[in-house]
């Protein structure tokens, strides 16, 4: 895959991301409204997101409602900043347990290798064998629907993915002559490890984990679809979306603005994470 | 059929044993393990605990855990899969039910797929770096950045509600016509296509663009020959390997997919059965279906590996 192939290099001058680009600014910009919307939701006056108002549902936009309302009458804007909240913890909170087990388990079984590798890398391909959401249903469904239950199952996930790029880098690394000087003057194998290597795949490892940061958001929003993320009446992005559906033909924008909202975050993020990717992925960069 | 060529295929095979053993002891271990039983989920929240008791020695699972899975294991050789403890059901018989609706269902998928990402990434890594190609990398971000279930509900009501091409849910089987079931499978087969999409063209178009800098196709292009030819005769199967190793592999992916999709479209597939399984907590059926998945995954991967010598001749001499 793309991705595990993202070498360790220095960036080249010519394929570096243009920082002033508008929509890369756009992108950031979105993504820090976000963050402060979900951050100080408590403190922006917005109406409950979970008051139901049985003589206002379906609204349009307009005055009162800014984004409208939905089939409960419940605002549309107040339940979007607050189900950001929970998008953006399970992506973080995911992302994170997959990049810290996947890479430590990757970076063991690459710099050990013989049995340690072969065991560790196993038990991920087992892991692999499973579609991945179907092993997320299964956990949330037996731990039951909860923010972390959820961020718990979308993390494991995650940690195949994340072990093989820090496998396979580490692989490059290993042998390389910073790894053996430290080596030799008497370094112990945490401190090569920590010091030595674990830096050197960091940019891997982080410009994927932006791309998944995006992923987790979409399979938060699957097990809401599901109904397998917070229970109602908590908003989630996904669950908004699948119990709007079926007011699909009389109020469409009560199913588009949520679908809208979610899908300017993660292209948001995609697009960083591509000008990320582009910055540590020399190969591209020479063609 | 060299001797490498045997040796590959036998460690590839005891490796698929091994997997496919590991990956079974694992569902079972996740569904026994976690809270959640089968006897309470059938008898509900208000059952005595005499109740569950009675029940759950008539289902066995009072039983060990590893006793039950040599046991599962040892029927599941026979090809006895159990029975759903809901239904009664023979569970190898309802899987050889809905497969076929999931099997079609992938395989639509993957030639729309194709059908749309080939061309697509010839002429990105054609024409790469030109205003074309910017446009398919952002429509394929743009794809990349939606869930399945929002791309089903966008094309639901584009081509289902304001123009009535296709119905919004419901399956025709193939013995209602050829032509109303493949109807029926329209809409989710596209909508699972344009996760696909994206994917495919952009793999091959990296691929295809390291292999137009070749030398042989410069040759190529010294001896005359037109742009069609040196795409499509010169340069379109040496750039293959990558995405043929992904089509591959996706088709495992693609039933983990397909549990979001038969649920929106109501299609009567495996996933559709191993979502319901999973929220009963009807454990052989889970049990079973991942058996499936988990086989149909390993054996797709050594044919990925055998088909890469028969498009790359120097994978045979090298095993």
């Amino acid at each position: 895959m793309a991705e595990t192939m993202a070498t360790v290099s220095a960036p080249a001058k010519p394929g570096a991301p243009k920082w002033r680009e508008p929509g890369l600014l756009l992108a950031v910009a979105w993504l820090l409204l976000l963050l402060a919307l979900a951050v100080f939701a408590p403190w922006l006056g917005l109406v409950s997101p979970e008051e139901a108002d049985l003589l206002a549902t379906l609204e349009p936009p307009g005055a009162a409602h800014w984004l409208g309302t939905d089939s409960l009458g419940r605002d549309t804007l107040s339940r979007l900043i607050w189900g950001g909240k929970v998008s953006m913890v399970v992506a973080i909170g995911s992302v994170a347990i997959g990049l810290a087990i996947g890479g430590a388990l990757g970076l063991v079984a690459g710099f050990f290798g013989s049995m340690t590798d072969r065991l560790i890398m196993g038990v991920m391909t087992v892991m692999l064998c499973f579609p991945g959401i179907i092993l997320a249903i299964a956990l949330v469904s037996s731990l039951g629907p909860s923010v972390g239950n959820v961020t718990g199952a979308i993390g494991v996930i995650f940690v195949p993915a994340f072990a093989r790029i820090a496998r396979a880098n580490t692989l490059s690394l290993r042998d390389r002559e910073f790894v053996l000087a430290a080596r030799l003057i008497g370094a112990s194998v945490p401190r090569i490890l920590m010091r030595e290597v674990l830096p050197n795949l960091m940019p891997a490892l982080l410009s994927y984990a932006v791309v998944m940061l995006g992923v987790a958001i979409l399979a938060e929003a699957a097990l809401g679809f599901l109904g397998l993320s917070v229970r109602p009446p908590q908003p989630s992005w996904g669950g908004m979306i699948a119990s709007e559906r079926s007011s699909l033909v009389e109020a469409p924008l009560a199913v588009f603005i949520p679908a809208i909202w979610m899908f300017l975050t993660v292209l948001s993020i995609n697009w960083i994470g591509e000008s990320v990717r582009r910055l540590f992925d020399i190969k591209a960069q020479t063609l | 059929m060299s001797s490498a060529f045997l040796r590959r295929l036998q460690v590839q095979v005891v490796t698929l044993l091994v997997i496919l053993l590991a990956a079974t002891a694992l569902t079972f271990i996740i569904t026994n393990v976690l809270p959640g039983d089968a006897a309470v989920a059938i008898l509900g929240d208000n059952a005595t605990p005499a109740d569950i008791a009675s029940l759950r020695t008539e289902l066995g699972l009072d039983r060990n855990v590893v006793v039950r899975y040599v046991d599962w294991l040892s029927h599941a050789l026979r090809g006895d899969l159990g029975k759903s403890y809901r239904t009664r059901e023979n569970i190898a018989t309802m899987i050889g039910d809905r497969l076929p609706v999931t099997l079609e269902l992938i395989l639509l998928t993957q030639l729309i797929a194709l059908a749309f990402a080939v061309p697509a990434g010839i002429l990105a890594a054609y024409r790469s770096r030109t205003k074309v190609d910017s446009a398919l990398a952002t429509v394929s971000i743009g794809l990349l950045s939606m869930p399945a279930f929002v791309k089903g509900i966008l094309l639901i009501y584009l081509m289902s509600v304001l123009l009535g091409w296709f119905p919004a849910s419901g399956f025709k089987s193939l013995s209602d016509g050829l032509g109303a079931n493949l109807h029926s499978l329209a809409l989710p087969a596209m909508t699972l296509a344009l996760a696909e999409f994206p994917v495919y063209m952009r793999l091959l178009r990296a691929d295809m663009i390291s292999t137009l800098q070749q030398d042989y196709i410069l040759v190529a292009r010294a001896k005359g020959l037109s742009v069609r030819e040196i795409l499509l005769g010169h340069a379109l199967r040496p750039s293959s390997l990558s995405l043929v190793t992904v089509v591959g592999i996706n088709l495992g992916r693609l039933v983990g997919g397909a549990v979001i999709i038969e649920t929106l479209f109501a299609l009567p597939g495996i996933g559709q059965m191993l979502v319901n399984a999973v929220y009963q907590h009807d454990q052989f059926v889970i049990q079973g279906v991942v058996l499936v998945i988990a086989t149909g995954f390993v054996l797709i991967n050594l044919l990925v590996d055998l088909m890469y010598a028969l498009i790359d001749p120097r994978v045979r001499i090298s095993g």
